[in-house]
């Protein structure tokens, strides 16, 4: 079973895991997604360890209690235990590379529509390499989908519930 | 000289990135494997170029959003499109917006739903239907997610099965996914022959 299906916990032999089945593919494709924004091959500047505190620090924004317990487990299994407070909105480590990239995580989390030029500048001067910025924006647009898919599948279940 | 747009339009503009894209000659066989560069397709767009800086996200999400938002049976396509739209408008990327407003037009033929949704955006009146699929891909595309069980419930109400119910979460939040890129990483700009 997916990251997505186990904890969006829906009844086996109901109607809504008859549609989860017949989109089995989508929901596997998902989970390889997961794993290569979290846990990639080739991480650039975004450690595995960096990838799981920006994470949770999104779900926190998102108030995702399951999916922010997920990605702690992952941070605290890492060995970059330093990067703690970046797993918290608001939190900072002095790092001018890491700070920005937690701020543009927390821009693209809460409001993408404000995003402009100077924010991917932003990135560019606190010393973010072009590669890393594109790997920030997947993992941060990543985290967003597996958000939503999650949040609406815990309505339909829901609803379909009552 | 290039203009950049800064308002809904069906009209599909170009897209500028801002972080410097791949190069084509210098690409690894990883990125140009994601990029499904064969010998007889070369044309890769600057946004896919782009993309290739992170070719392991890349050559993973290009099937799954195929498969979300042109897969058999359950939502129609043209009602996946409404979903991607309703996203787009939220997150204001003009650029995803303007390409799924034509495709939904394209399929639908219904102009008068997209300059509603342009002209109104979380405040546009649709018809029962399209107002549900509306309401729901828009309120599960904010932060915080302002989607409710009444929203949940409405699709039901509308007539929607839980396959088509489950593609509108999905085609909603395919959009979570790349109007975070889009928008971010580059600027919608007219095309010469639109200005």
């Amino acid at each position: 079973m997916t990251l997505i299906e186990t904890m969006a916990g829906v009844p086996e032999g109901s109607r809504l895991s008859q549609a989860l089945n017949a989109r089995a593919e989508i929901l596997q494709l998902s989970e390889a997604a997961h794993d290569a924004v979290l846990l990639p091959r080739e991480s650039g500047g975004l450690s595995h360890g960096l990838r799981a505190a920006l994470a949770a620090r999104m779900c926190r924004h998102v108030g995702d209690e399951t999916l922010t317990a997920h990605y702690e487990s992952y941070l605290a299994h890492s060995s970059d235990l330093d990067l703690a407070a970046l797993a918290r909105p608001g939190g900072l480590r002095g790092d001018p590379a890491h700070d920005a990239m937690a701020r543009h995580t927390d821009l693209l989390t809460l409001s993408p529509r404000e995003a402009t030029r100077q924010d991917i500048a932003a990135l560019k001067a606190a010393g973010v390499s072009e590669a890393d910025i594109v790997r920030l924006s997947e993992l941060a647009a990543f985290v967003n989908y597996q958000l939503r898919v999650l949040a609406g599948l815990r309505l339909l279940k829901e609803v379909q519930a009552r | 000289m290039s203009e950049v747009v800064h308002s809904f339009t069906a009209t599909i503009p170009t897209w500028s990135p801002y972080v410097k894209p791949v190069e084509l000659a210098s690409a690894t066989t990883e990125q140009l494997a994601a990029m499904k560069v064969t010998p007889s397709n070369k044309g890769v767009s600057p946004y896919v170029l782009t993309l290739a800086h992170d070719p392991e996200s890349l050559a993973v999400r290009s099937p799954l959003f195929n498969l979300i938002m042109y897969g058999k049976d359950g939502l129609s396509p043209a009602e996946r499109e409404l979903g991607a739209l309703s996203a787009s408008v939220v997150n204001r990327c003009i650029y995803c917006a303007a390409v799924h407003a034509s495709r939904f037009i394209s399929y639908s033929g219904r102009n008068d739903v997209v300059e509603k949704i342009f002209a109104d955006e979380r405040d546009a009146t649709l018809e029962a239907r399209p107002q549900a699929l509306f309401n729901f891909a828009a309120k599960l595309s904010t932060t915080p997610i302002e989607a409710s069980a009444d929203d949940a419930r409405a699709l039901g109400e509308a007539g929607l099965s839980e396959l088509e119910q489950l593609d509108l979460v999905l085609s909603a939040a395919i959009f979570g996914w790349a109007n975070r890129l889009m928008h971010t990483l580059g600027e919608p700009v007219a095309r010469p022959e639109a200005l």
